[in-house]
């Protein structure tokens, strides 16, 4: 086995996460996002690898968590167990507006019903991370499901496998993927 | 709250010597009157004693018969101030003996139906023996004697604890305090009268004449000394059910005294009475509530005895061998995920001895449920609640640590120990300064050879920036915090595989700093190594908390 990549035991994401989907963001074609679901019910929203930005290795121009005048979500605070104070946001609250260097604007959104718990200050420094790493350093926002909520957040979502039969099927019918 | 008295043994034996004797009532002259009314009223012979404020617990030691017979002889004696004609409630203090019986009966008030004017002196006593005592409502008269003592300890022996001492604790009805009160204004009134001086707070309690009769009595059936203070406790509690509406006057006048609140029954407990007693004043508390309280039919009735004994506090360290055990029960959804735990493994094997009926397991840190424990282990302390048997030889512990490992080969403990509740705080102290080594196994995604984890050995002090792990940041604040790593040694395994020691701050979060939890552990062992790494295994090295003691074998 020396050289092999692949190991006997899973993945960080793959032992406490559970990976969900939702495609077309908005209705703009393969725009898809991931949900990485813990165990605790916390989730972090990364791009899918799906996403126009790593399918076709977009280079980033910037990223801009301010997603109104009046709101940004580098703004976001929260304090206690409880995590008081953080915004609360629907599924389709953006969290924010990435522009890549050819002057494509793609805004990333909640996908789920939940407390912003924080979002990721290193990929403003390093933009790199979301091409490089996005489903772990690369990720956007962690999330926290009211507790209530926690299993149906992901009625509306597509599980790994009927993400994977979708981006399959999509390149059976388009000549050119998106 | 309830003020204890401390009766010694020496005492309760000097008092005994007292009840043999011929006793006399340590009552003055001055107190006749009083002593009257409060038996026109329905107080019994021993609450007159109360009211009087006599301090003499032989007093209240004699039998109820004789006490009361002793009263009625005081106030029969014509004295000095036979003239001097006592305003009473509803009569005047009669010159002659056969009417002041009737008022000692109380028919004077025509309230009490059963009663029938006597004519023999005798019978008065039998009156005020057999009529419930409109104050303690029987507690001191038919709940004070050795009978119920007898009661008591029969209920405590069939327990089955083991105790050296015990201290007796007593319930009382919350309107208690009320019949208290109100007859208080009566004796105040007659005080004030007679210019003589007192205080409330002289009065003695019930619960306190209560305990200066039952003290002893209990301590004799039982053999052992019934203290002001123990880790035993014997409760009884008294209801009456008849008078409960006595209270909820109060309501009215001082509603915000009575909030509800969780784990109360009724609002109408003995402190929120007591607040609205010091609130109302006399006028409307006279205007509201009877005064001489009215006469009950019943008696109180005694609720079953409650024992409860208090702590024991086992400590001692644990190694944890499996990495399919959680330290403590594993539910999800209402449904157990591991079949046992460590704080399971370790004190089940102490119920039969301990018998006690609940625990509180505590440690210094935790481990995951796939991490070991190994070297000296973990300090834990467990409490058990309402053992029934608490003292245990030294050699008896070694047996039952024994016993603990025997039991399982998934743990192991040591230094098993009987330590006080102070002691246990000790293992708390200063938890986050302590150092803590670890061993790991790490897989590394790219081939690595033995010098490419050479510099990892060089690394000392690192200075960790953690946010909270998202594995736990369901439950714990979001925060940013710096932890050291001190020292680390890398050992190659295979090309993807290495194993690393660290010796870390306490607190430290290894796992995310090895595989980086999304870049929130900063710097990281990927960092570090410039390739992806993970995790395969978390062992604990060891926890260097000194407590607690060691023990020698
Ligand atoms: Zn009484």
């Amino acid at each position: 086995m020396e050289g092999a990549e692949h190991r006997g035991t899973p993945s960080v994401i793959d032992r406490y996460f559970t990976r969900w989907y939702k495609t077309d963001l908005k209705g703009k074609p393969c725009e898809d996002h991931c949900i990485l679901q813990h165990s605790n019910r916390i989730c972090v929203i990364t791009l899918a690898e799906s996403h126009p930005i790593l399918q076709k290795e977009k280079r980033i121009q910037s990223i801009n968590y301010q997603i109104s005048a009046g709101c940004s979500r580098l703004q976001n605070k929260v304090s206690g167990k409880s995590k008081r104070g953080g915004q609360f946001l629907t599924e389709l609250a953006p969290l924010c507006r990435i522009t890549s260097t050819d002057g494509e604007e793609y805004t990333i959104f909640s996908c789920i019903r939940g407390r912003l718990l924080e979002v990721n200050e290193d990929i403003l420094k390093r933009p790199n991370l979301l091409l490089e790493k996005p489903s772990t350093e690369g990720y956007i926002a962690v999330i926290l499901p009211k507790f209530e909520e926690s299993k149906s957040i992901t009625e509306g979502l597509l599980s790994r496998a009927e993400y994977e039969d979708v981006v399959s099927k999509r390149t059976g019918e388009n000549k050119e993927p998106c | 709250m309830v003020v204890e008295f401390q009766t010694s043994q020496h005492q309760c034996l000097a008092n005994k010597i007292d009840i043999t004797g011929q006793a006399m009532l340590p009552l003055k002259i001055k107190d006749r009157p009083i002593v009257r009314a409060l038996l026109a009223a329905g107080c019994c012979a021993r609450c007159v004693l109360r009211f009087c404020c006599v301090g003499l617990q032989s007093a209240y030691r004699q039998t109820y018969e004789d006490l009361a017979t002793e009263l009625h002889a005081f106030v029969s004696e014509e004295g000095d101030e036979s003239n001097d004609t006592t305003k009473q409630e509803n009569s005047e203090d009669p010159p002659c003996k056969k009417a002041r019986l009737e008022t000692v009966q109380g028919n004077s008030e025509g309230g009490d139906p059963a009663g029938v004017p006597q004519t023999q002196p005798g019978t008065d006593v039998d009156a005020a023996v057999s009529s419930v005592c409109v104050v303690c409502l029987g507690v001191l008269q038919q709940h004070c004697d050795k009978t119920f003592a007898q009661k008591v300890s029969e209920a405590v022996t069939a327990e089955g604890y083991q105790f050296d001492s015990l201290v007796l604790s007593v319930s009382l009805p919350a309107q208690l305090s009320v019949r208290e009160h109100s007859t208080w204004l009566l004796v105040k009134k007659q005080v004030r009268d007679k210019g003589t001086c007192l205080g409330k707070d002289d009065v003695i309690q019930v619960k306190e004449a209560f305990k200066w009769i039952m003290n002893g009595l209990v301590s004799q059936e039982l053999g052992v000394p019934v203290l002001a203070k123990s880790l035993f406790e014997v409760s009884v509690g008294f209801t009456h059910p008849e008078t409960d509406g006595d209270c909820h006057f109060l309501a009215t006048t001082c509603s915000d005294c009575f909030k509800p609140a969780r784990n109360k029954l009724s609002v109408f407990t003995r402190m929120a009475v007591v607040k609205a007693l010091e609130k109302i004043s006399e006028d409307n508390f006279r205007r509201l509530f009877p005064c001489p309280p009215s006469r009950p039919s019943t008696g109180c009735t005694p609720q079953d005895v409650q024992c409860l004994h208090m702590s024991v506090f086992v400590a001692g360290r644990y190694n944890k061998f499996s990495r399919t055990l959680p330290q403590t029960p594993w539910v999800i959804d209402g449904e157990r995920r591991m079949e046992s735990s460590v704080e399971e493994l370790i004190t089940a094997p102490l119920l039969s001895s301990f018998r006690y009926e609940g625990f509180n397991f505590c440690s210094s840190g935790r481990e995951d449920v796939d991490v070991r424990t190994l070297g000296n282990g973990r300090p834990f302390a467990v409490e058990l609640l309402n053992p029934h048997r608490a003292r245990f030889r030294k050699a008896e512990v070694r047996e039952l640590q024994e016993a603990i490992n025997k039991s399982s080969d998934k743990i192991r403990v040591r230094d098993l120990q009987i330590v006080t509740r102070e002691a246990v705080a000790r293992m708390k102290e200063g938890e986050e300064e302590k150092t803590k080594s670890y061993g790991a196994l790490i897989w590394t995604r790219t081939p690595i050879e033995k010098d490419d984890i050479e510099f990892i050995n060089n690394i000392k002090e690192l200075e960790l920036a953690q946010k909270t792990p998202l594995r736990v940041l369901h439950r714990r604040p979001l925060a940013v915090r710096q932890r050291l790593i001190h020292t680390m040694t890398a050992s190659f395994l295979d090309p993807h595989h290495f194993h690393l020691n660290l010796r870390t701050q306490a607190g430290t979060y290894i796992k995310e700093f090895v595989h980086g939890d999304f870049g929130r552990t900063k710097p990281n062992l990927c960092e570090l190594m410039k390739a992806d790494t993970d995790i395969l295994e978390l062992d604990v090295e060891s926890v260097d908390v000194d407590w607690p003691p060691a023990i020698e074998d």
